[in-house]
């Protein structure tokens, strides 16, 4: 399977840390594709929601928008991908807390930061 | 001497010597380094993110403990953008490879990024650029070291004349001898305007050219209130605005005596005063002011505070607050009002061609039903703290205020499926603004707790004058009798159908109406906080009987000016400080 594309998982598990298998905590990796749900889009309050739910965890977050990537912890670079209502966007961790993150992060999008 | 109009943003008088910032605040030179000065311009450039984060720290936490969350969190998306390594270290690369001095380095990167977001389809993404253009300019002043610290060392009080100021730039001036501020950009809901306001600092904006036409020194007049700036004003102009602010001084000491004192009038009759608030740390203005609660709580700040949609919870935490503030005083809350400005009109896909005829208000809500709901569970939330009152603006006929207490019953049902408690007989109300609502009062009345007559648009729409509209402004009076008879019968059917019935437009916070309004059986009224005092005096001044007399004649005279100066002598006479 490959890692980018889109992911569903009900209980939030990443493949690599299924049942049976060696989970290596520090190169944990999880994505997923979620649709910007909030009327306005990633404007500046939902980045910064986004920003500091994403700097509770320790992996590296990134955002992507049609193959281009940020850092999901930065709110200047966020904003600048223009995410408005409807468009699609990956997020991808890497490291120890990975699945968690891409978890909260995709359910906060998917909640529509309580705008809807 | 030479008059400009602008718009007036923040109410008050200042009359003061100009200090005129430059466009181009600070100008950087295209400077590099040598190899050897790498280092110290890399050390210069770590302590100035650092003293800007240190800055924006502690403007958020003042903002936050004078203003309010709200406000404060306008700093937030600046610190969040200065605290990235990848800013710092984009800086840092064009130090140490092109060798770039760090404020020019720092100004490159930044310009680039505002580039980038002029660059954007999306127009409220687009209108950021500004902070980031406020992010740049504190850097710049932290690596440039001479830190605006041009304000913060003025001895004398004076009149800050600039082409634009950013809200930060703004809400620093509280610590300077800066009585008023004067811009040639900006409106009225502008970050700017809404921060200036709330520091209670004059202000006129959209001068347009004020900062090229003023020199430092130059003495000025500037009155918020009508949106004026007089440049070297000659004599006798500027004995009159003297003579007026002494005047003013004088009263406003005499006035605070009566702030626990009752609005009674001679002959016994007690009125209650209620403030007009917009943002929640006001609720706490107004109490010190001596108000008996809220008559009108306008929500609209919380939508236009930022580009998104506010959450129910932070509604609630407003609504909240404002209870918090006036204990079990009453609060009405009137659901968003918004319409024929920027916000709705950024929504639709094509700007109405006449907004004040269009989608806005109780309509735009009827029409957007789940932001309705947020709001209307939020205010049904706060009713299990206080004494919470719900008011639909804008209502022109029965079935708008029909349907909107299904909405309003069917956020009723949410929270009871929730178990979130609220107040089932929460009292609700109406504004009459509109002339079909005035003219429909007694149907409406059935079906209502309390009205409030909302004067501004009622005014506005039975005259069909659009007073934001310099060309037509002058005909936009509350004296014309066409409105004055309207008042009365609204009155008249409200006390037949043992309705509550306050006033709530500026017209309530005129010492000059308040004979009339007593006189045609209104005893509530609702102002912005600052004319409570004033207005109680008034009150406190004359008696209903003599106030009913003065009522009846004013509604027998044919035209606005009779009025307007009938009612001028007789409050002169009761009080003459009063005009």
């Amino acid at each position: 399977m490959n890692c980018h594309d889109p992911i569903h998982h009900p209980d939030g598990l990443h493949p690599s840390q299924g049942p049976g298998e060696q989970t290596d905590n520090t190169l944990g990796h999880a994505a997923r594709t979620v649709t910007v749900r909030n009327c306005l889009g990633l404007h500046m309050r939902p980045v910064m929601r986004f920003v500091d739910l994403a700097s509770q965890f320790q992996s590296r977050i990134l955002v992507k928008r049609s193959g281009r990537a940020v850092d999901g912890k930065n709110p200047m670079e966020l904003m600048l991908l223009e995410a408005t209502r409807g468009t699609e966007l990956e997020i991808q961790a890497d490291g120890p807390d990975a699945p968690g993150a891409v978890d909260a992060l995709t359910a906060l999008l998917k909640s529509g930061f309580g705008e809807e | 001497m030479e008059i400009k109009k602008g718009i007036g943003v923040s109410p008050g008088v200042a009359i003061a010597n100009a200090v005129v910032l430059d466009a181009e605040e600070y100008r950087i030179a295209h400077k590099t380094v040598r190899d050897e000065e790498i280092p110290a311009e890399l050390e210069r450039l770590a302590q100035g993110f650092e003293a800007s984060l240190a800055e924006i720290n502690t403007l958020r936490t003042t903002m936050a403990r004078q203003l309010g969350a709200d406000i404060a969190a306008i700093f937030d998306f600046h610190h969040g953008v200065l605290s990235q390594a990848r800013l710092r270290d984009q800086i840092a690369a064009l130090i140490t490879e092109r060798h770039y001095a760090a404020a020019f380095a720092a100004r490159e990167v930044l310009r680039g990024y505002q580039r980038r977001f002029l660059n954007m389809q999306d127009h409220i993404l687009r209108e950021r650029v500004r902070d980031v253009q406020d992010i740049e300019r504190r850097l710049l002043r932290q690596l440039i070291g001479q830190g605006g610290e041009n304000l913060a060392h003025l001895t004398d009080p004076v009149i800050l004349v600039a082409h634009d100021l950013t809200a930060s730039q703004i809400a620093n001036l509280g610590r300077t001898k800066v009585i008023a501020v004067a811009m040639d950009a900006g409106g009225l809901t502008s970050h700017a305007a809404i921060v200036v306001r709330s520091m209670g600092i004059p202000a006129v904006m959209g001068l347009k050219d004020v900062s090229a036409e003023v020199s430092g020194s130059d003495t000025i007049i500037l009155d918020g209130t009508k949106g004026l700036v007089v440049i070297r004003p000659d004599n006798e102009m500027l004995t009159e605005y003297r003579a007026e602010e002494q005047r003013m001084h004088a009263f406003v000491t005499g006035l605070i005596e009566l702030r626990d004192k009752p609005a009674v009038t001679q002959d016994g009759v007690r009125a209650t005063l209620l403030s007009n608030i917009e943002f929640p740390y006001e609720a706490k203005t107004s109490v010190e002011k001596g108000t008996e609660g809220i008559g009108l709580y306008r929500t609209e700040f919380l939508y236009l505070r930022s580009e998104a949609e506010p959450t129910e919870e932070e509604h609630y935490q407003a609504y909240h607050s404002v209870i918090k503030a006036v204990g079990e005083k009453p609060v009405t809350i009137r659901t968003l009002d918004l319409g024929a400005d920027k916000y709705t009109q950024s929504q639709s896909r094509e700007p109405e061609r006449n907004p004040f005829l269009g989608l806005r208000s109780i309509r735009y809500c009827l029409q957007n039903l789940e932001l309705f709901k947020v709001q209307l569970r939020a205010i049904l939330r706060a009713s299990a703290e206080g004494d919470v009152r719900i008011m639909f603006p804008l209502i022109s006929g029965l079935m708008e205020l029909r349907q909107a207490k299904i909405v309003l019953r069917d956020a009723m049902e949410d929270l009871e499926e929730m178990g979130v408690p609220f107040r089932q007989d929460i009292p609700i109300g109406i504004m009459i603004e509109t002339p079909a609502a005035a003219i429909q009062i007694k149907e409406l009345l059935r079906e209502v707790d309390f009205i409030s007559i909302g004067t501004n648009d009622l005014v506005q729409y039975t005259l069909a004058v659009d007073r934001g509209n310099e060309r037509v402004a002058s005909l936009y009076t509350a004296s014309h009798p066409a409105v004055l008879r309207m008042l009365r019968d609204i009155v008249r059917s409200a006390t037949r159908a043992q309705v509550e019935c306050s006033l709530c437009g500026e017209m309530a916070g005129e010492p000059m109406y308040v004979l009339f309004l007593l006189g045609i059986g209104l005893c509530q009224l609702s102002m912005a906080p600052n004319d409570i005092p004033e207005i109680k005096k008034t009150i406190r001044s004359t008696s209903v009987a003599h106030a009913a007399r003065v009522a009846k004649r004013t509604l027998t005279f044919d035209t606005d000016r009779q009025v307007t100066n009938y009612l001028r002598d007789e409050t002169r006479k009761i009080s003459p400080e009063l005009l």
